[in-house]
């Protein structure tokens, strides 16, 4: 479904991702693993049209999109979920909810729709059903990662991008959230590609993998190949620190 | 008919080709940072791995030949710290030295689900009893196999070479389905069959899998009349992986190569240049999986053509000829890869010098059999019989230590080997399969 070739994106002078080739099959979860500043979070704002790449091919359901506004991309059906959650926070929780149908409601009008996919939402997080009303600043952290979750899927995408959804969380909260994921998978047929820092959960969640380095695909792999793949073991899973060896 | 991994298998151009090219990318990116040989090589040709844009930028980069292996002998090429290599297997070098391949975990793994696709495509299941009766050792092949049908999950018999008195009563009383071996040795089992007065029906074995060397239709024929069973061809190269590169389905039109772990190419083997689609040449390989030994446009020496044709099987991959033919001068004994020139090294080196020779090559009944004819030279004329005796042993000895296989030595008149514009041609291979 979703196609890139030779992406590199850059932060002015300085480049960021390199040459990066990916792809998504539809109803996958594909995980993205790296290190801090290898190039994840760019390869997701380069995907949604955040920091459009200077130059590659991306395609998504025969469209090339590598080219198109943040908006045209998120019509086409793909929807990203920031790092550090970024909800409306002195607007309720419902207001942001239909806030991510926006673009939604204009292409397709009804306010029908959007309620069912509200009603949706509340299934997939009953709390916050309970919280509609509350202003989106006084939730929890978790509450507000849900909250964040829940706006990107009011667009409806075939895609969702997802930044380190359980980045300060605690592990009962992250739980809920990997939950939720491998559920938007499973029963809402979203394709997902995931950054996450707990490199272990997001390999137990996802099919398929990728390893970036310093802006360089260095791996590909499924989820089994990577969590047995030293490297990998070693930068991401806490497991086995680095010795020096001799030949 | 079964397909081990329909999503590898069966996957259209289109996804595969994208797949081939982030492997490649991020394999690139690998020897590049890990292998001190590929960045050298990149490096001296101008490249980086960023190069790499489309897969036919492939060629941009160096081949990879035996020599380069044996300069970086033993461990230059691996792109992992030895204490993650969980195998080391070696191959036949051009000297007496071997070429040491490693393989991590996951590298096993993966060498056991490439086995299993071939042993699947060739008929195995589950039900099966394997009996394998290739050399276990540091040969890859009965490992390869072995663990492609572990992981299909049949019984293996774990035979090694020989013995077959014994192949054939375990053959009969384990009810053995499928024969793992060479098809010589096939031949060889049916021979003693006959010999012994049992009638093949009376066996339990439906398929056999038959590689490590050159046969023919002639002979696939023949085996499957006399041992009464389907035979296959599969294609492995050590240096690659082992067993598992390629393997023949039931329609037995060619070996599919597993292509989302292997980029082959086909080149002239004088030239170096990609030659069409269709057309014979030397097979190159460059893995895409390999986490331990990566390679990089491997020649195999293999002389072969790939058709890109739809197979009935359903099976998307391209699919290679039989091997009837090297581009070196590499002879293949029983299954083992053999280099005149490492039989050379262990000639002049007992004989302390050069001494005209000739390695003579026959097919006695179903087996090969290798003979070094050597000229009586002065200095070996003027030793006692004894010592002339304990000579011919020596060089028996060294040989089989090289190159794993034993040989026949004899000592003739001098210049009594024919020449050919006063030369010996070094090898005078006499099979006809």
């Amino acid at each position: 479904m979703l196609k890139i070739k030779n992406i590199n994106t850059y932060y002015g002078q300085a480049q960021a991702l390199k040459n990066v080739s990916l792809h998504l099959s539809e109803g996958e979860i594909v995980t993205l693993l790296g290190a801090n500043g290898a190039g994840k979070t760019t390869l997701l704002n380069s995907l949604s049209g955040v920091v459009p790449p200077r130059e590659g091919q991306i395609i998504f359901n025969n469209v090339p999109i590598n080219n198109l506004a943040v908006h045209q991309i998120v019509r086409l059906g793909i929807s990203q979920v920031p790092e550090g959650r970024q909800v409306f926070k002195p607007v309720s929780v419902e207001d942001n909810l239909e806030l991510g149908a926006y673009l939604h409601h204009k292409m397709f009008g009804g306010g029908d729709e959007v309620k069912k996919n509200k009603e949706m939402v509340y299934d997939l997080f009953p709390i916050l059903r309970e919280r509609r009303k509350q202003l989106a600043g006084t939730l929890s952290g978790g509450e507000q990662q849900m909250l964040a979750i829940g706006r990107a899927f009011m667009a409806r995408p075939k895609l969702m991008l997802l930044d380190e959804p359980s980045m300060g969380l605690a592990p009962m909260v992250s739980q809920e959230i990997f939950r939720v994921i491998e559920n938007l998978s499973k029963e809402k047929k979203t394709t997902v590609l995931l950054v996450e820092q707990n490199a272990r959960a997001a390999l137990k969640l996802a099919n398929r993998g990728y390893v970036l380095e310093t802006g360089h695909m260095i791996l590909e792999g499924t989820a089994a190949e990577l969590l047995d793949n030293k490297d990998v073991q070693r930068a991401y899973l806490g497991k086995d620190k680095k010795e020096i060896w001799e030949r | 008919m079964n397909i081990w991994d329909t999503n590898h298998e069966c996957m259209s151009r289109e996804e595969l080709e994208q797949l081939q090219l982030e492997r490649l990318q991020a394999i690139a990116n690998r020897v590049y940072k890990n292998v001190t040989h590929y960045r050298k090589a990149f490096t001296d040709l101008g490249i980086i791995a960023e190069d790499i844009r489309s897969l036919s930028d492939l060629t941009k980069l160096p081949f990879t030949t035996k020599d380069d292996l044996r300069v970086n002998y033993p461990y230059g090429f691996f792109a992992v710290p030895l204490r993650e290599v969980v195998r080391i297997h070696s191959s036949s070098g051009t000297t007496s030295k071997p070429i040491v391949m490693g393989y991590t975990k996951n590298d096993i793994k993966i060498w056991s689900n490439l086995a299993a696709r071939f042993m699947t495509a060739a008929g195995v299941t589950h039900d099966d009893v394997v009996q394998i009766t290739f050399r276990y050792g540091l040969f890859t092949g009965a490992f390869g196999v072995h663990y492609g049908a572990e992981a299909i999950g049949a019984s293996v018999i774990p035979m090694g070479t020989g013995n077959t008195d014994k192949q054939i009563m375990i053959m009969q009383d384990y009810k053995t389905t499928v024969l793992v071996s060479t098809s010589s040795y096939a031949l060889a089992i049916a021979d003693h069959l006959e010999h012994l007065g049992i009638d093949p029906k009376s066996l339990s074995l439906k398929a056999g899998l038959f590689g490590g060397e050159p046969w023919s239709e002639k002979m696939r024929e023949e085996i499957e009349r006399r041992l009464s069973l389907k035979a296959t061809d599969n294609y492995g190269v050590s240096e690659v992986i082992g067993p598992g590169v390629a393997g023949e389905c039931l329609c037995k039109k060619g070996m599919h190569i597993y292509e989302d772990a292997f980029i082959p190419e086909i080149i002239n083997p004088e030239t170096g240049a990609i030659l069409p689609a269709g057309s014979e040449g030397e097979l190159v390989l460059t893995t895409l999986t390999r986490e331990a030994f990566p390679m990089i446009r491997f020649r195999t020496g293999d002389i072969t053509s790939l058709d890109y044709a739809a197979c009935e099987c359903g099976r998307t991959l391209v699919r290679m000829k039989r091997i009837m033919r090297r581009s070196d001068d590499m002879l293949i004994i029983r299954g083992v890869n053999v280099f005149p020139s490492q039989i050379e090294d262990a000639l002049f080196s007992v004989a302390q010098g050069e001494t005209p020779y000739q390695i003579v090559v026959e097919r006695k009944g179903a087996m090969d059999n290798l003979e070094v004819v050597v000229e009586v030279t002065d200095k070996i004329f003027s030793l006692e019989l004894q010592k002339q005796r304990s000579f011919l042993e020596t060089i028996k000895k060294r040989i089989a230590s090289v190159t794993g296989i034993n040989v026949d030595v004899r000592l003739v008149e001098s210049k009594s080997i024919l020449r050919q514009n006063g030369k010996i041609s070094k090898v005078l291979d006499k099979r006809d399969i």
